[in-house]
């Protein structure tokens, strides 16, 4: 958009996915799949969201999952894109199957 | 219809790692579904989620200015009400639009019985300005305008208003206090809540890893302390029926205030005297004497 909006309306819903926000991260979260539990703790509390959940033999694929993992439903998967590293789910983790390490850049 | 996979509410807002509110509106959110418009008051969110050109909101989505986000509310039902239109209408405000300088226009909101849910996200100061004191702001919290000090050691002097009960009073359809750590009764409160037509109120506890001085990984575990402390007690009322009003929650042993205030950067000079520690513990404890018996869950 590069003329501002009358009433500075914005038209398209959700468009704040433009903005990167994985980028404020000093820890980063890591899911241990051999650890984890499929309670959707982690996915229930994430505040941005970026934790999302694969519920269909599909979207799963493309997860990081290791393929053992998989055949448990549903898996959920970090998106560093957005996720800022406040670490809820690391510290919610009622298996500590989440691990917080320090970012590299 | 459920919506709970689906995300109502994009991620990319600039609201700070570890703030509990997000987690608050996408819940709304998911259990109302798409079916919604919603009406925020000024405020960190309303503020950090439509950076302009930018929004996180996948519903349609309403700023006026701060203190009028009930009568914009009030105003969106009635135009909706008399196209015969059947929309779930959802103010947001924090506890500066809602308990101060919007409580004019949420007080005529309920009076006049629109059919809204306004959900106050309440982190207990002026967070988006720099951590002023607000009128939910907690007895002995330390913020920028009730600084500590020789001259006052303990921080804010007052108690926190008791802003839902002072909504229950005005006799709305359903008001409660909820809380995100305590997941299952906060889920069923906004089920419930969406349920009733008429005016609805939820006074939902929201940590601000800024203004309360913790680690943003604590939020959760902080909240759910609030209400294992009895600090926050949770409950709801219907029809305005304060004699009835039933706890929801109450933990199995109450944890001492200190677990509370020890994480909390906010409270910190309070523990250095035990004074006042327990002086606030007498206050949990009179609450909970008075109105423990309502516990019903």
């Amino acid at each position: 958009m590069d003329v501002i909006t009358r009433g500075a309306v914005i038209t398209e819903p959700g468009n704040s996915v433009e903005n990167k926000t994985g980028t404020w991260r000093v820890f980063k979260p890591v899911i241990n799949y051999d650890k984890c539990i499929r309670c959707l703790i982690c996915w229930q509390f994430c505040p941005e969201p970026a934790i999302l959940r694969h519920d269909d033999e599909e979207t799963k694929q493309k997860t990081p999952a290791p393929k053992e993992a998989l055949k448990k439903l549903p898996v959920v998967e970090i998106d560093y894109d957005y996720c800022k590293g406040c670490g809820i789910c690391y510290n919610e983790c009622p298996v500590h199957a989440i691990d917080f390490v320090k970012e590299e850049k | 219809m459920n919506y709970e996979k689906e995300e109502f509410f994009a991620p990319g807002h600039g609201m700070c790692a570890g703030c509990a509110a997000p987690i608050i509106v996408k819940w709304v959110l998911k259990l109302a579904g798409p079916n919604t418009i919603v009406v925020n008051a000024t405020g960190c969110l309303e503020v950090a989620t439509t950076a302009y050109p930018h929004t996180s909101w996948r519903v349609p989505w309403l700023h006026v200015a701060f203190e009028n986000a009930a009568a914009a509310a009030s105003g969106i039902e009635a135009a909706a009400r008399a196209k015969g239109e059947k929309l779930n209408i959802i103010a947001f405000g924090g506890d500066g639009g809602t308990v101060d300088i919007g409580f004019q226009a949420l007080s005529g909101m309920v009076e006049r019985g629109h059919n809204v849910l306004y959900v106050l996200y309440d982190n207990e100061a002026y967070m988006n300005t720099g951590i002023q004191r607000s009128g939910a702001t907690p007895w002995g919290a330390w913020t920028t305008t009730s600084k500590v000090g020789n001259a006052n050691p303990i921080g804010k002097l007052q108690p926190k208003k008791p802003v839902a009960r002072i909504i229950a009073a005005h006799n709305a359809k359903y008001v409660a206090t909820a809380n995100p750590a305590i997941f299952n009764d906060f889920k069923k409160k906004v089920e419930k809540a969406l349920s009733y037509d008429g005016a609805r109120f939820l006074h939902v506890i929201s940590s601000c890893t800024t203004g309360w001085r913790h680690d943003p990984s604590k939020t959760v575990e902080i909240m759910k302390l609030a209400s294992d402390t009895g600090i926050f007690p949770l409950w709801e009322v219907v029809d305005g029926d304060l004699e009835n009003m039933r706890i929801t929650y109450k933990p199995k042993k109450f944890k001492p205030v200190e677990e509370y205030l020890k994480p909390q950067g906010r409270f910190r000079h309070l523990l250095k005297n035990p004074e006042y520690v327990k002086k606030l513990q007498e206050q949990v404890d009179a609450w909970w004497a008075k109105y423990g018996h309502h516990y019903n869950p």
